[in-house]
């Protein structure tokens, strides 16, 4: 019944049971934040560094408010690209900072698998935040927590995923958790945009247009479309890619009539989605940066949770 | 110092020998290959029985980081783990600190190598000045000096205009062009093949048809300007394709494959393994099969291991930030033997693709065990079993994919020049 | 779990010390007004809803409850092992001026009661807290004492004591295992 990892780098490492544990752990962690006094004493003593290599203040602010939260205590360390190619490698960092005598290492990384490297390096909890376009276990959690808070389970779904598929650790989290938990998953996205052998990522079909992706789908989630990732040889332009791949009150009357719609943010209103998703009623938007904090509390406490004295 | 070689099986597909037989080495020469031959006074006996006596093995294709990059390897440190492998003979690739584009470098290897390598070393310069891609390499003195190719390995030459020319040019000088095969726009910031496997470690991947491409422009350049073209290290089903196609049109291509390409996929890079990452990169399986027939069917005429020394401060980093390539130079016999036993390759097969085809290919005067040539030659014991054990590589540098595996074959002695310089 | 062991208290053992405990906390609290019961998860969840039961029969007034899980005010979280799930707090009212009764069905070395009382302290400031427990077991660690107590089982250390509850959570009996 209990946690056996000692890291969270990614969903596809994690069983069934794993993902259910963290979400029904996230669940009871709401409670606290919804009272005044919002803080815990289960971490008390426990030392957590934030470790981003990319810039992310949405991910390090909900990783370091579910710390301490817990009553952790907090660093942030954000070594400047710059000085990290230049200078010291990740390995010497993970070292010196070793110094501190950090329980867990919450570590955000432009290269696929950094995590894995890390996690040979230091003994103390390693907890991915993002690497590359491999993983982003805690979105892909709090994605599915926003999912059962509407549906009640996660099994039976049809869930929508849009955009950018290969540079996306968010579409490959969600395709690793939502299809472990029973769901099936549905990409589109320009053909530029969606990877080899995509469909063989769990129970995975890849849809030639956006429109069969989202047709009766009980959950959209839009990828963000970054100008500067995408390029000049992904797409055209925003214009082109928002006219065939982006989500508006007619193309969503595809889905079911409540279906959800999600995206793990910043948001390009008027690029991947329109506004008037964005802001409209069938928007789980806020309610996953909410349960973004309960689900990085649980995923802090099982790594460094407790084993229990008799 | 005269040697005799006792009850081996001898392999010389260059004489069409197959059989159990001595060799006579005197004074560093082959003397005779035959039955029941005697050993002169004060010769040492080699008992063979139960190993197979072949030309030394020669490896077209390392990296042995002298001048510059010695902390990698040097030339004693490369020509020891090529003994210990069983070759004889390698051809070392310019890409060094200077790069071999002038005699004096080219110089400097031969005279390191005959002064203190265990090996002979036959240096490559490269097709361009720096092997910047900008303004040809002075190719008739490089050959003058010793080279017996020329190539930019690590990198294409990009510009097809100065491809054409380097092709027509080498052969005037009677050099041969070897090439790195690879459209770099296709490979953009990949860091291992594209397929089902990058998508899920979420990597950027290099697509094969990179590979296909710049074979092709290649062998097109070669087929238009009728010079001779080695395609060096292919890794894909295209670029075989492509090959088989043009030798049966006649055009004068001859091509090597690593002993990786036809051992490992792009499954072994999973758990981020540095050292499963080389360039090119492991592909898939329908590449290894087509690996493993172009092999069988000719068109990929040898096997050389693109042994590529690296610090482990450059392989012990994050995935993207990993120096491409691995040591090849010691499993390199034992991973060509499995071809014998799944019956891809004849045991004749495999000498001529190991010793035979690349010193003809190079023009050298090696592979054969015929009355008169230099007694380079390899004792392989197909039995033997030995760990691939950090410790025990003969490399400088420990970059193997295979480090902790079990081998089965390898060299029981290698002989170069008459004189045994690795003994199992 | 439920290996064998000997019955201390049956179904109407379990049944009569409840509604004596209930008479004891409408005559320390003169009646239900402000009364609250916070169940320690999970047996003294399905106690506290017991006493509320009685209670609300005897003065014809309904008494809220609620429960707390105690996981994450546990003094003995360590290392990375495995890890308990973290049970859900409910406690739909507010604490503010009101007596609480906190109930759970064994008291042993009051570690629990402490981290509960942390538990409930941070969901604001009651009147008082008072304590019910079905089973007083003793070999207490810590300076905590029950105000209203089912059955005083001497044991040792060794020895375990269980609340068993049917499947509606209603209890049948308490049983000693060695």
């Amino acid at each position: 019944m209990g946690f056996k990892h000692k890291d969270i780098i990614a969903l596809r490492d994690l069983t069934k049971e794993d993902i259910e544990l963290l979400i029904s752990t996230a669940e009871s962690m709401r409670e606290i934040n919804s009272r005044d006094i919002k803080k815990v004493p289960t971490l008390r003593g426990k030392t957590i560094i934030n470790l981003f290599y990319e810039a992310s203040t949405r991910t390090r602010t909900s990783f370091e408010i579910a710390a301490k939260r817990l009553s952790a205590d907090t660093v942030n360390i954000s070594p400047s690209t710059s000085s990290a190619t230049k200078g010291e490698t990740l390995a010497d960092t993970a070292l010196n900072l070793l110094a501190m005598k950090p329980d867990i290492i919450v570590m955000r990384h432009a290269v696929s698998g950094s995590h894995y490297f890390l996690s040979q390096k230091v003994p103390c909890s390693i907890i991915n935040a993002g690497d590359g376009a491999h993983e982003h276990p805690s979105q892909g959690l709090l994605d599915m927590l926003t999912i059962k808070d509407k549906f009640g389970r996660l099994d039976g779904l049809k869930v929508a995923i849009v955009g950018d598929i290969t540079h996306s650790r968010v579409a490959r989290s969600d395709i690793q958790g939502l299809t472990k938990m029973g769901s099936h998953v549905f990409l589109a996205g320009p053909p530029t945009m969606v990877p080899p052998g995509a469909e063989r990522l769990g129970n995975v079909t890849v849809c030639p247009t956006m429109r069969e992706a989202i047709q009766d789908a009980d959950v959209v989630i839009m990828l963000r479309i970054q100008q500067e990732r995408q390029g000049k040889t992904l797409m055209p332009n925003a214009r082109e890619y928002s006219r065939y791949f982006g989500l508006n009150p007619e193309n969503l009357k595809l889905a079911k009539p409540d279906a959800m719609v999600m995206h793990p943010g910043p948001i390009n209103r008027g690029v991947e989605m329109s506004s008037y998703v964005v802001d409209g009623p069938q928007s789980h938007i806020l309610k996953q940066v909410e349960n973004g904090v309960a689900v990085r509390m649980a995923m802090l406490y099982h790594v460094c949770g407790g084993e229990l004295a008799e | 110092m005269n040697l005799l070689i006792k009850n081996g099986r001898v392999i010389d597909p260059s004489q069409g020998i197959d059989d159990t037989l001595d060799v006579l080495v005197e004074n560093g020469l082959v003397k005779e290959v035959g039955k029941g031959l005697k050993a002169p006074a004060g010769a040492e006996t080699i008992d063979a029985a139960g190993k197979y006596v072949v030309p030394g093995l020669v490896d077209m294709h390392v990296h042995l980081r002298d001048p510059g990059l010695e902390y990698k390897e040097d030339i004693v440190s490369g020509t020891r783990a090529a003994a210990a492998g069983g070759f004889t003979s390698v051809a070392c690739m310019p890409n060094t600190k200077p790069v071999i584009d002038n005699k004096a470098v080219a110089s400097y290897i031969i005279a390191k190598a005959r002064a203190e390598g265990v090996a002979n070393v036959f240096p490559i310069g490269s097709i361009t000045y720096g092997s910047h891609g900008e303004r040809l390499a002075e190719m008739g003195e490089l050959k003058e000096s010793g080279c017996v190719a020329v190539s930019d390995d690590g990198k294409p030459v990009v510009n097809s205009e100065l491809m054409r020319r380097a092709l027509e040019y080498a052969r005037g000088m009677g050099i041969l062009v070897i090439s790195h095969a690879e459209d770099l726009s296709l490979v953009g910031e990949g860091v291992m093949n594209e397929g089902f496997t990058s998508t899920e470690l979420g990597l950027k991947g290099i697509p094969s048809a990179g590979e296909d491409i710049a074979t092709a422009r290649d062998v097109m350049l070669a087929e238009y300007t009728k010079s001779p073209l080695h395609v060096a290290h292919v890794s894909t089903r295209g670029a075989v394709r492509i090959i088989r196609e043009a030798k049966a049109r006649g055009v004068q291509v001859t091509c090597e494959t690593a002993p990786h390409y036809f051992s490992l996929t792009d499954e072994a890079v999973r758990g981020y393994n540095t050292n499963a990452k080389m360039n090119p990169p492991l592909r898939e399986a329908d590449d290894v099969a087509a690996i493993k027939q172009g092999l069988k069917d000719g068109t990929i005429d040898a096997i050389a291991t693109d042994h590529a020394p690296h610090h482990i401060d450059e392989k012990d980093v994050e995935f993207n930030v990993a120096l491409n390539g691995i040591v090849g130079l010691e499993t390199s016999l034992p991973l060509s033997l499995k071809l014998v036993e799944e019956k891809v390759l004849t045991l004749s097969q495999l000498v001529e693709k190991m010793a035979g085809n690349p010193a003809k290919i190079l023009g050298i005067d090696r592979g054969t065990l015929k009355a008169g040539a230099v007694a380079d030659i390899t004792v392989i014991d197909p039995a033997a079993e030995w760990k691939v054990d950090a410790e025990m590589l003969a490399s400088k540098s420990k970059n193997s994919p295979w480090l902790g595996e079990k081998m089965k074959g390898g060299a029981a002695y290698t002989i170069l020049g008459g004189k045994v310089v690795f003994k199992r | 779990m439920t290996t064998e062991g000997t019955v201390i208290l049956d179904g109407t053992g379990v049944k009569r010390a409840l509604t004596r405990i209930a008479h004891e906390i409408l005559e320390k609290n003169k009646g239900v007004k402000g009364l609250v019961l916070v169940g320690i998860r999970t047996g003294g969840v399905h106690l506290a809803h017991e006493l509320a039961a009685r209670l609300s029969e005897i003065e014809g007034e309904k008494v809220p409850v609620g429960a707390v899980d105690i996981t994450l005010y546990r003094d003995d979280i360590k290392g990375h092992a495995e890890h308990l799930p973290v049970g859900k707090t409910e406690i739909p009212f507010t604490l503010e001026g009101q007596n609480v009764v906190l109930v759970d069905d064994v008291l042993y070395t009051g570690r629990t009661i402490r981290a509960a009382m942390d538990a409930l302290m941070d969901h604001g400031r009651p009147t008082s807290i008072q304590l019910a427990v079905l089973v007083d077991r003793g070999h207490r660690e810590l300076p905590i004492r029950a105000d209203f107590v089912g059955r005083n089982v001497p044991t040792s250390r060794t020895e375990n004591i269980q609340v068993m509850f049917d499947a509606a959570n209603k209890p049948t009996d308490v049983v000693l295992q060695k």
